[in-house]
């Protein structure tokens, strides 16, 4: 873990979302899909805590090697309406990369990709990793309309089926993405499903992997305090592994990735909700410099 | 340069000597190991631990915390191990920092009589904190600590076991002379005013409570007026008392309000959540503080503020 101030080397607006590529070498050379940075937001607001955001991609290598970029939907709250607005140049305080990644399968090799909105930003990391080891990966992604939906061209680029879902059925299929679930596992015959996004989203893909015994692992969204595990406020219901019980886990050091059978929905109130999406904090995403197409220095 | 500023800088805190006024709060520095990596915690006057009950709680059903201006509104329900695993696993890592104060909670005389004897004769432990802001289980009441007969039948207690120096942390949001005045007479070595007052913060879309707990807390700049007043307040009432401010000390400047109101020492918690170094940088600007009036140590900013109306304690509000 770093702490860094770094520099605002882009920020574009991809679609419903404004995407920052920042130049932090120690943190992006570390980074690894799944975890995420704290941003501190300015001493002059009244909104005080830093902005949890999950690295959409960190580039270690190549032109853009040393950044890190992370996507944030502006309106969603104070903290991420003044992300932003930042302009390039500019610079934020950032400690990272934080929490536990994604890991993964070794034998197995047919991966299934789910998220809704924002939250879809970090699977494109994993998504790139996975591809690199030889993995086949399938994506089920999805948003409210289609300027929501992240990156869809991305997403056919990386993998051999995408499936692309909106609730107003603007792109893709009409509908949300716990419904096209079955059919994109069916199609792809997926072995391993990674998710990111709201509880209530994690809850079903948890309970599809459950009744067809596939192993899955999760990145949640909580609401965190700190994001390095001092305040406990990022709770997380978790059985222990041995079954003898459970107590509430760290999303920001125990996480944010947890295997979802461990995980107890019942006792997680936003895990009941039908949200799809999370508010603040946002989920960073860095990008694949070979798909850019917009202005970069 | 460092080493003069950490001498100058030390404070005693009723037997209690710490090498800078500067301590993180209850809660906010993890389980003891996760601070090493983020800030040089020999450069931090003492560290308070989470508060540790006699049984494991769970605490709180997320979320546990939501922004509110210029503050947070947040509850964790005191999750904790219990005491048995906190010293098998815990106390080993805090002790590897600066001096470590346990905090220690309950609902019952029982649970804190238990809490300090398990508590004593460990090694590396420089002093205890009684939380007094949960939910009186005996008599029924929410805030044990609100009541004088509850501050002097408790702190009297863990003072009279206790081999190390006990701090009675006040509840918040309460008239707290009396209650200070309690714990001292009951033979707190130190207070620490006060804890985070109760609050409500709501989920407008959900309409239902934003925190999943039965108790939000209130904490960060907001309260720290709050803070400054009830440290003055009490430093009227008991002028030889070492103080320690608590709440919504964010920056240096704030710090050094908060001892010429009163304090000899302060502790940061929210603030080191947004700035894990803050403890650090708050003391540097202790040091430039005294440098700048010529001072030689902390103490002889305590309580220098020109005389403070007197108000609330006295129940007339002018």
């Amino acid at each position: 873990m770093k702490r860094a101030r770094a520099e605002i080397l882009s920020t574009r607006r991809l679609g419903a979302y404004q995407s920052l590529t920042l130049v932090a070498p120690e943190i992006a050379e570390r980074a690894r899909p799944g975890q995420f940075v704290a941003a501190a937001m300015p001493e002059d607001r009244n909104f005080l805590l830093r902005r949890h955001l999950t690295i959409h991609q960190s580039s270690r290598r190549g032109g853009w090697a040393g950044t890190l970029e992370f996507v944030v939907e502006p309106g969603a709250g104070p903290g991420t309406t003044w992300l932003s607005e930042l302009r390039a140049h500019g610079s934020i305080d950032i400690i990272g990369p934080l929490g536990k990644a994604f890991s993964y399968p070794k034998r197995l090799t047919n991966c299934l990709l789910v998220g809704h909105g924002r939250s879809v930003a970090g699977l494109y990391f994993l998504g790139q990793e996975l591809v690199a080891r030889g993995k086949r990966v399938d994506m089920v992604i999805g948003g409210s309309t289609m300027d929501t939906v992240f990156k869809p061209i991305e997403a056919k680029r990386l993998s051999q089926l995408v499936t692309v879902v909106t609730d107003d059925g603007t792109l893709g299929e009409r509908g949300s993405v716990v419904d096209a679930l079955p059919e994109a596992v069916a199609r792809g015959g997926a072995q391993v499903v990674y998710a990111a996004g709201a509880p209530a989203l994690l809850r079903a893909v948890a309970a599809l992997c459950r009744d067809r015994k596939l192993p899955a692992q999760v990145a949640v969204e909580e609401r965190m305090g700190c994001g390095y595990g001092l305040c406990g406020t990022c709770a997380v219901p978790l059985a222990f592994k041995d079954g003898s019980g459970w107590d509430h886990a760290r999303a920001c050091v125990d996480g944010p990735v947890f295997n979802p059978a461990r995980v107890l929905w019942d006792r997680w109130p936003a895990a009941a909700t039908d949200r799809l999406s999370a508010e603040e904090p946002a989920h960073v995403v860095a990008d694949d410099p070979r798909a850019g197409t917009e202005t970069r220095p | 340069m460092t080493a003069s500023i950490r001498r100058s800088l030390s404070v005693d805190l009723g037997g209690l000597p710490i090498a800078t006024p500067v301590m993180i709060a209850a809660g906010c520095a993890g389980t003891g190991k996760e601070l090493g990596g983020l800030v040089e915690t020999r450069r931090v006057g003492a560290v308070v631990t989470r508060t540790i009950t006699v049984e494991p709680r769970q605490g709180s059903a997320p979320p546990r915390i939501v922004e509110t201006p210029s503050g947070i509104v947040w509850s964790t329900g005191l999750q904790n191990p219990g005491v048995d695993v906190f010293l098998l696993t815990e106390l080993p890592e805090w002790t590897k920092g600066p001096p470590v104060i346990v905090s220690i909670g309950g609902g019952s005389l029982e649970e804190y009589v238990r809490l300090t004897g398990a508590l004593q004769g460990r090694a590396g432990i420089a002093g205890i904190e009684v939380h007094l802001s949960g939910p009186d289980e005996e008599m029924q009441r929410p805030v044990l600590g609100a009541h004088v007969d509850r501050v002097t039948e408790i702190v009297g207690a863990v003072a009279r076991m206790s081999l190390v120096p006990v701090l009675a942390k006040i509840p918040g949001g309460v008239d707290v002379v009396p209650l200070a005045i309690a714990a001292a007479r009951a033979g707190a070595t130190c207070l620490t005013l006060t804890d985070s007052p109760p609050a409500l913060a709501i989920d407008l879309a959900a309409t239902r409570p934003a925190l999943g707990g039965p108790t939000g807390w209130l904490a960060g700049p907001a309260v720290k007026p709050l803070t400054l007043r009830a440290v003055a307040d009490v430093a009227r009432a008991l002028p030889r008392m070492p103080l320690v401010a608590s709440g919504g000390v964010r920056t240096s400047t704030d710090a050094v309000e908060a001892l010429l109101a009163g304090a000899s020492a302060v502790q940061i918690g929210t603030a080191t959540l947004l700035d894990p170094v803050a403890p650090v940088t708050i003391a540097h600007g202790i040091a430039a503080e005294l440098q700048r009036r010529g001072l030689p140590s902390p103490s002889h900013l305590r309580g220098a503020v020109a005389p403070i109306p007197v108000i609330a304690s006295e129940g007339t509000h002018t």
